[in-house]
């Protein structure tokens, strides 16, 4: 399967939370290759891209907290100019709205994070444009 | 399914008939042995033989819950001290409580009415019935203790809390029925989810009494739901013996009063005068078998109406509706009369939003709701939590006519209180 899961927790917006996360999955042997944290008021939902997504999900559950899969995609562009408006440009044309989506180089290798409600939708338009969309082995082993 | 079939399908006129004898005999033993009724009888000018029909109650003094705190500690005692065998008070948040005599028929009376109303949902002997309210000074334990053991069921006095420890009694002893407060069952049923327990296999739960929180039909729903049993609601105070005092029949359509033992109004709380029969108004209980501390006309600030229709199961005693709210319950925000029973009503019906829930009111008069999200409530996306929020936010408008703030929690992250769940905090500098 060309898509990847994330795991996504929801905490409470105050002070320890990170931590207390972060620590659960450390203690589990979870290791961490990308994470975002987003807040909005009240609460925050933190996503992971982890190298062992079952044992991050059991440890965190056990710890009393709120997790869930998130199914993403990761695109891989050129690194050069335009790029990331190639990709945007597409999913414009077959109306697909991104959600989130986030982005970083590494190795000279441009990879893009993308969250969508039409996920199936965006996966088939950005395939047939000839996008190598990365699994979740792949995206680990960056 | 009857205890006391009799009594209670007693026809109406004969229903009357011994509820006007026995008050005229309340009256005239308090008008011989209660200071505090005395006084009220000579001002109002009230003779026990002037008491010729039921509708004479209404020229009785109300009896209030400042009465009964400023006649403490020896109460509205109708007897001498040494005639009680025990004494409840209820909860003095502020204060004295109020106390409350039993004599040793009064005990038994309120065990009788306990297995009445146990009995007409389909408890039997063969249930093992274990008693999750906590014992003590509190009537919700004790009171249905001795009910329980009435109709021979095996009765395990776990008292509330210590959630490891009611599992394993439920499961070492199969209990088949519990009574446990709303909040602590929605609670337990999270704990149970927690655990990996799936109570429809687990156990071999099938009723829950649930009472002494005013609570929703949706809160009713979730518990049935989550546990997969019945669940029956329970109506009483300390102040009429603690449970017992109404209660549902197998058919869940409105709360059985046991007339024989009380009689009942419905008022207008402000002009204090009667309302028609189905329209809502505050509950006045008089008792009529009480010995030891019989009170008459009782301001129970719960508000409920009556529902004229007789009842499918052949009780001739008049069913009340849920209990919408206990006026001492009602916030004012923003000049708004609000009952938290709207708010819980509003988030029980949303599948997203958890068990737990508490109203914060602070700053000059905001009103926050922090809810905690159910297991379905949180898929990974910010977004739908957004949506849920503005959601919660409209609904409670729509329904309160305020606009509150909505607080997303994860689950566990509210307090649980080990007694009747604390949902309003009131911080407000006005």
């Amino acid at each position: 399967m060309s898509s990847l899961n994330l795991v996504a927790v929801f905490v409470e917006n105050k002070p320890g939370q990170t931590a207390r996360v972060t620590k659960t999955l450390a203690d589990a042997g979870v290791n961490i290759d990308w994470v975002t944290i987003a807040n909005s008021g009240g609460f925050g939902v933190m996503k992971f891209l982890v190298d062992k997504c079952d044992l991050a999900v059991r440890s965190i559950k056990a710890e009393g907290l709120m997790v869930s899969l998130l199914e993403v995609l990761a695109v891989e562009v050129d690194n050069q100019p335009g790029a990331l408006q190639s990709v945007a440009a597409l999913l414009a044309r077959n109306s697909i709205n991104l959600d989130n989506c986030s982005g970083f180089v590494v190795n000279n290798r441009a990879i893009l994070v993308i969250e969508a409600h039409e996920l199936a939708q965006a996966r088939t338009v950005l395939q047939k444009e000839g996008l190598r969309l990365l699994t979740q082995g792949e995206m680990v082993k960056l | 399914m009857f205890w006391d079939q009799e009594l209670e399908t007693l026809p109406r006129p004969a229903l009357e008939k011994l509820q006007l004898k026995r008050l005229q005999d309340t009256v005239r033993r308090v008008s011989q042995n209660v200071p505090f009724y005395q006084q009220q009888f000579a001002a109002l000018g009230i003779k026990p033989d002037g008491i010729k029909s039921l509708d004479d109650v209404r020229r009785l003094p109300f009896t209030t819950g400042v009465d009964l705190r400023a006649t403490y500690p020896d109460g509205l005692l109708a007897m001498t001290r040494d005639h009680s065998v025990r004494l409840h008070t209820s909860s003095g948040t502020t204060g004295k409580p109020k106390a409350l005599f039993f004599s040793a028929k009064d005990v038994d009376n309120a065990a009788e009415l306990i297995a009445r109303s146990l009995v007409m949902t389909g408890i039997t002997r063969q249930d093992v019935f274990q008693n999750m309210m906590s014992y003590g000074l509190f009537t919700g334990g004790l009171v249905m203790h001795y009910g329980a053991e009435k109709v021979g069921c095996l009765v395990i006095p776990a008292g509330p809390g210590t959630s490891d420890r009611q599992l394993m009694l439920m499961q070492d002893f199969r209990t088949t029925a519990i009574h446990i407060l709303p909040s602590y069952a929605l609670y337990f049923a999270g704990f149970l989810e927690q655990k990996g327990i799936d109570p429809r296999k687990d156990l071999a739960l099938r009723k829950a009494f649930v009472g002494a929180e005013p609570h929703t039909e949706e809160t009713r729903k979730r518990i049935e739901e989550a546990f997969g049993i019945d669940v029956y609601n329970s109506y009483g105070l300390t102040e009429m013996n603690g449970p017992g005092v109404a209660f549902e029949c197998e058919h869940k359509a409105g709360l059985h009063l046991w007339e024989d033992n009380y009689i009942l109004e419905i008022i207008d709380p402000i002009t204090c005068e009667p309302v028609p029969d189905g329209q809502t108004g505050e509950l006045i209980l008089t008792t009529l078998k009480r010995e030891a501390m019989p009170i008459l006309r009782y301001r129970t600030r719960d508000i409920t109406s009556i529902i004229p229709e007789p009842c499918k199961c052949g009780r001739t005693h008049c069913r009340l509706n849920r209990i919408t709210g206990r006026s001492d319950d009602m916030l004012i925000v923003r000049g708004v009369n609000i009952f938290p029973q709207q708010i819980e009503r509003v988030l029980m019906s949303m599948p997203q939003v958890g068990r737990n829930y508490v109203i914060i009111l602070e700053g000059l008069d905001d009103m926050t709701v922090k809810v905690e999200l159910s297991a379905v409530g949180f898929d990974g996306q910010v977004e739908h939590l957004t949506a849920l929020q503005s959601q919660l936010v409209e609904k409670l408008r729509a329904e309160l006519l305020v606009k509150p703030k909505v607080d997303l929690l994860p689950p566990g992250s509210l307090p649980v209180a080990e007694g009747k769940a604390k949902r309003v905090v009131d911080k407000r500098s006005i």
